[in-house]
């Protein structure tokens, strides 16, 4: 029977596994697919139609590779899309000097150290943030969409010719700020087999690198890891272990949020801002407001200027104070000892299971209904009339219009459910009793109810 | 945990699952049919009115016009579409006989913001809203009540 205790080792059930993630190739040739996506998609976005729904770029990013990252790989595979990314590979094959093979000596650049300050989430939250006050024109020009691809590559390989490893993607990438964020709800999960023979080796071949492959680029010790937050899943120190001691492991999903020593204020902030943006998102691009879908398109200067603040409000100020509030009170009603800022970054994880629910609930909302323009954009991915595949002419066809709000109050349900239980979980790590945990946890389910509630309002009331 | 204990949580348990049984059998209720004739402008990215709220069995006739380029109206759950030019009035009629919320979007290619010129089509009694927030309210006091009773340990469990 399957015990949810004790992680499955995928590594060792399917022995095919091992040879694929030791092999130098793997992980290259996953990058190389996805960049020859990515390089069509910045410019079919630069040279093709400017009608989004038409270009290649619009649809394959913000649609095709969109709904997979979030209704299938982060839910399922955590950070296993990093593995795959392109932005970093031109950057990483520079300072590698070489793409599929481990070069000889240390890697190539100047060699900067990333200052102390920034070496937490701050920076990818309000990168997220950034773009998110732009996102209705970013989702929907072309143009757009393709300078901000083409200034990511950009700032991976600027990034890559100042710091050492993959600096852009564990500080400063936007999108891997939150992949890292819900991962920890992800099964899947790098961890060693055993921590005392990580322990006991002295070379520490997967910090520093051997013949086999480079020290960990994402610049963590593997020996010491128990959330995905920040494993890029690059499979080096699978390469360079010498006591194969690196595994694949199915676990419990969630397990990752207890781990109350590794919680900080810039990733409660990252659940905050995310939650919010999904019900931000949910309301201004699904909703059937025409006037605040003008003010998010810049219709007019002064209209968007208040819609950024009040969303960057409702970000930074809004959630998070209720969310505060809502600590104090079950502070209060538990007689809890820790100061409320602890518990309310504490706290703030239960948050990350309904995060992650509301994105897949928003994201069935137009992934479901505008995924048959990939057929047309497949065949013709500037708009020029080219039928590649004899589908450019493929109509639009919406899946499932009728049934897309019971799945979304199916996932919000059990992203409720699964974040009630987390937050009982960290209620019970900051109390004596049982009790008092129960009575810390309702002012968070209250919480979380409320959220939830207005999610449903959106999109079924 | 004590046999009492177990019994009462069940009763509760029970006591909410029948509420919701009752919510759901018993919606708000709703006014008698009728024909409703609606006028539905569409410009980019939005349509006038934006929601536009209707009773079950409600013999619905909506008059499609379109104030600038070529839209298209496709309403979600009843899969009725109709192109609409500019000039051109377009009429759909149905009979609303299935409750909820619909939405309905620009079916045409019309814009940048194409994909999100969406309005709304409630008929009441929008049993399935009323249902999901029944749902999720059952299921999360459900969860409370379990972790209440269950999670104890042997010493900290409620008196019987």
């Amino acid at each position: 029977m399957f015990n949810l205790n004790r992680p499955i080792e995928l590594t060792e059930r399917l022995p095919i596994l091992k040879p694929i993630l030791k092999s130098r190739l793997f992980q290259p040739a996953l990058m190389m697919i996805t960049l020859a996506g990515f390089t069509l998609a910045i410019l079919t976005g630069l040279l093709g139609t400017p009608a989004g729904n038409r270009n290649f770029g619009i649809v394959f990013v913000w649609i095709v590779w969109w709904g997979l990252l979030i209704l299938v790989l982060i839910p399922f595979t955590g950070r296993a899309w990093c593995a795959a990314c392109p932005i970093p590979a031109p950057g990483e094959w520079l300072q590698r000097r070489g793409i599929i093979n481990r070069t000889r000596g240390r890697l190539s650049s100047m060699r900067w150290r990333w200052p102390r300050r920034f070496r937490n989430m701050w920076l990818q939250n309000f990168g997220f943030l950034s773009m998110a006050i732009f996102s209705t024109i970013i989702l929907t020009r072309p143009a757009v969409t393709a300078w901000v691809l083409l200034g990511f590559i950009l700032i991976g390989i600027v990034l890559s010719i100042l710091y050492e490893n993959r600096v852009f993607c564990r500080y400063v990438c936007p999108v891997g700020g939150f992949i890292g964020l819900y991962s920890m709800v992800s099964p899947m999960a790098l961890r060693v087999r055993d921590p005392q023979v990580c322990v006991d080796h002295k070379t520490k071949d997967c910090v520093t690198g051997n013949a086999n492959g480079y020290g960990c680029p994402w610049m963590l010790y593997p020996g010491k890891l128990e959330r995905n937050a920040y494993c890029g899943m690059c499979m080096e120190c699978i390469k360079t272990c010498p006591h194969d001691n690196i595994v694949i492991n199915l676990s419990a999903p969630g397990g990752d949020l207890l781990v109350a020593k590794e919680r900080k204020l810039d990733e409660a902030y990252k659940a905050f801002i995310m939650l919010a943006c999904a019900l931000m998102y949910s309301a201004v691009l699904l909703g059937p407001w025409g006037w605040l879908k003008g003010w998010a398109n810049m219709n007019t200067l002064p209209h968007w200027l208040l819609y950024a603040a009040g969303f960057l409000l409702v970000n930074l100020v809004g959630l998070p104070g209720l969310f505060y509030l809502t600590t104090a009170v079950a502070r209060r009603l538990a007689g809890q000892q820790a100061p409320t800022k602890r518990l309310f970054i504490d706290y703030a994880y239960t948050l990350i299971p309904l995060g992650l629910a509301a994105w897949v609930a928003f994201s069935f909302g137009f992934v479901l209904i505008n995924g048959s323009y990939a057929l047309a954009t497949a065949s013709d991915p500037f708009g020029w009339g080219w039928n590649l595949f004899g589908t450019a002419d493929a109509p639009w066809t919406p899946l499932g219009s009728g049934w897309v709000p019971f799945l979304q109050t199916g996932v919000l349900t059990i992203g409720l459910l699964f974040s009630t239980n987390i937050g009982y979980k960290i209620a019970r790590q900051h109390s004596q009793t049982h009790q008092q945990a129960m009575r810390a946890l309702l002012p968070l389910a209250g919480f979380m109810l409320l959220i939830v509630l207005i999610f449903l309002r959106l999109y079924l009331g | 945990m004590t046999t009492h204990a177990m019994h009462r949580s069940n009763l509760l348990l029970a006591g909410i699952l029948l509420l919701a049984l009752v919510w759901l059998a018993f919606p708000p209720a709703t006014s008698a049919t009728t024909t409703r004739h609606i006028h539905l402008d569409m410009t980019q990215f939005e349509f006038t009115p934006s929601r536009i709220q209707v009773n079950q069995g409600d013999h619905v006739i909506i008059t499609l016009t379109s104030s600038d380029v070529v839209h298209g109206f496709y309403l979600d759950g009843y899969e009725i579409q109709q192109r609409v030019e500019p000039g051109i009035p377009q009429q759909i009629e149905f009979v609303a006989d299935r409750s909820g919320k619909f939405r309905f979007r620009c079916s045409v290619s019309c814009g940048s913001l194409h994909p999100f010129m969406i309005g709304e089509l409630v008929v009441a009694s929008n049993t399935s809203y009323y249902g999901a927030i029944g749902l999720v309210s059952v299921a999360l006091a459900g969860l409370l009540i379990y972790l209440w009773q269950f999670k104890a340990e042997p010493h900290e469990q409620m008196p019987a």
